[in-house]
């Protein structure tokens, strides 16, 4: 466990040496505060809930996440740096989860420096505190998700670019599956129990569950199996084109 | 102990290692030469274990790489092509991490890093973030990231690649000041650098060893080993006594240098031949009064003999 707490410092400390991480909550923040405000209608709605801004989350995460997790390995492609890391005595495994412990832990930080919509919510009315809290860690569950899977496509290319486009694309594909739209239509293609597998695969079913308040072991097997998956699939990219 | 045994490694169609074996012992320092894209880089990634042979082993202080790559990894420093560094750290933290990472902690830690930057002379540019530093000194955090666990194999991949003279001068004095019970690699294009600092060389060439020998053995490959070069204080000079000098006794040719002041007597094959030429072309030089500003015994050319040995023919 060594190896994985030191990359995570290292990565964590990188972050912050350069502006990429203050640019990313810079904009997290802006863009939360945008779409609970003015497309979430927050005051409109007149309710004492945080359901404008948890709503958006999945879709501000579909470009805001791949800009974390393109660098994880494709910098070190791009610099060489992965044959400094993976000949020193550090297993591939514990490579991979430091970094992406290392990401999820700066994408949960963005996330906590939403607060003042809680206090500004709590101040304006009486919300539900235990619905905001698995809200919030349905939220940090799902960012977790698709680092997992922006860390599997940066593992596949040394383009930082490809890498971003491809955890988006990922992503989105992971998102649709349960929206609305894409269930309808596929129901008249597709029979039931495949149309059902296809949206219980999805971020959206599962983020919205644990975001009305119920946070089901359903939802946190799919949120933990996604990330273990994901990992599991980079470990596997890295040990095969290591050194491409 | 560091042993490879019958490595191959193919990229697709490509061949990049053929069969290459070599049993290496503490205190041995190894020249790894050849042109470029010989394989070189490949096999120190293979020994290193980054890359996967495609077949054949390497063992490292008793640790297959294969099936025990973190046992051996822990015997190895390694300087991988290039220096890839981590450039938004600083030497300092940088340095730190690597200490973390190799398990060295607290007082020690803090130890192996003063002696490692004191060693590499970084001490100027210990907090300055690791991208605005010159090549030089980048080769160097590179090289002391590699020595910092005072590693029994040590693999270092052109390590005096866009150093300055002076910088070449303290890294080789470093190799050779490394103690008695370690063994190094180096890679290499320059071939002073193999009579410098390595006790053994290996040519590699096509994925092939060519060559396995010590340095000397390797100059006394060449036509110009043991020859005797006269030079001129001009051509006008040389003219002159050129052909009395190339039928003396026991010359077996003669060669003039670029520069068209030096003449190049070759010995030939019989015993003590090379010391004869050398005795009657001095002796014939002081008879005849010439006008000649030096004379020596060659070594041997390194850079012929890498032609010769790699078959890369020289194209006047």
């Amino acid at each position: 466990m060594n190896g994985v707490s030191v990359i995570l410092k290292r990565e964590l400390l990188s972050y912050f040496a350069t502006p990429l991480a203050y640019v990313f909550i810079f904009i997290f923040l802006v863009l939360s505060g945008v779409f609970t405000f003015y497309l979430g209608n927050f005051f409109e709605r007149e309710q004492a809930d945080l359901t404008p801004f948890f709503s958006f989350h999945p879709w501000l995460y579909l470009f805001l996440v791949p800009a974390i997790s393109m660098r994880l390995w494709s910098e070190e492609r791009k610099t060489g740096t992965i044959e400094l890391l993976m000949t020193l005595p550090v297993s591939r495994i514990d490579a991979v989860l430091g970094k992406f412990l290392a990401a999820w832990l700066f994408a949960g930080f963005a996330l906590l420096l939403t607060f003042p919509l809680w206090i500004t919510v709590n101040y304006l009315g009486d919300p539900d505190n235990g619905v905001i809290f698995t809200s919030y860690l349905g939220s940090f569950l799902m960012a977790g998700g698709f680092l997992a899977i922006g860390s599997c496509m940066s593992a596949l290319t040394r383009s930082q670019v490809i890498a971003f486009i491809g955890c988006g694309i990922v992503c989105l594909l992971f998102v649709l599956a349960g929206f609305q739209m894409v269930t309808g239509l596929l129901r008249d293609w597709l029979p039931l129990f495949l149309v059902d597998t296809i949206a219980s695969l999805s971020f959206l079913m599962h983020f919205s569950a644990v975001s009305r308040g119920v946070v089901g072991l359903a939802d946190l097997v799919y949120f933990l199996s996604m990330i273990g998956v994901w990992l599991a699939a980079t470990v596997v990219v890295l040990e095969i084109k290591q050194a491409d | 102990m560091l042993e490879v045994s019958h490595l191959h490694k193919q990229f697709g169609d490509l061949t990049a290692i053929n069969d290459i074996s070599f049993k290496l012992v503490p205190g041995e320092i190894l020249g790894f030469l050849g042109p470029n894209g010989a394989g070189k880089s490949t096999t120190m990634k293979v020994i290193t274990g980054f890359l996967a042979p495609s077949s054949g082993t390497v063992t490292v202080w008793g640790c297959d790489v294969a099936t025990d790559p973190l046992g051996a990894q822990k015997h190895l420093g390694y300087l991988p092509e290039g220096a890839p560094l981590y450039e938004e750290m600083t030497p300092r933290t940088f340095l730190a991490f690597i200490a973390e990472v190799r398990g060295i902690t607290g007082a020690e830690s803090a130890d192996r890093i003063r002696s490692v930057v004191s060693t590499m002379s970084l001490e100027a540019v210990l907090d300055q973030r690791i991208e605005t530093l010159s090549k030089g000194f980048k080769r160097r955090v590179g090289l002391a990231q590699a020595i910092l666990h005072d590693p029994d194999v040590l693999i270092l991949d052109e390590p005096t690649d866009g150093l300055d003279p002076v910088q070449k001068h303290h890294v080789r004095e470093m190799i050779q000041g490394l103690s008695k019970d370690k063994i190094v690699i180096i890679s290499t294009h320059i071939l002073e650098e193999v009579t410098a600092v390595c006790s053994r060389a290996i040519i590699i060439a096509g994925g092939s060893v060519l060559a396995d020998c010590t340095p000397d053995e390797l100059e006394s490959r060449s036509r110009y080993h043991l020859a005797t070069t006269i030079r001129f204080s001009g051509e006008e000079q040389l003219n002159t006594h050129r052909d009395a000098l190339s039928t003396l006794e026991d010359v077996s040719g003669t060669d003039v240098s670029a520069s068209s002041v030096e003449l190049t007597l070759f010995p030939g094959e019989t015993e003590g031949s090379s010391q004869r030429v050398a005795q009657q072309a001095v002796e014939y030089l002081r008879g005849h009064d010439a006008d000649v500003t030096g004379i020596f015994q060659e070594r041997g050319r390194l850079d012929e003999v890498f032609r010769e040995i790699t078959g890369l023919e020289v194209r006047h």
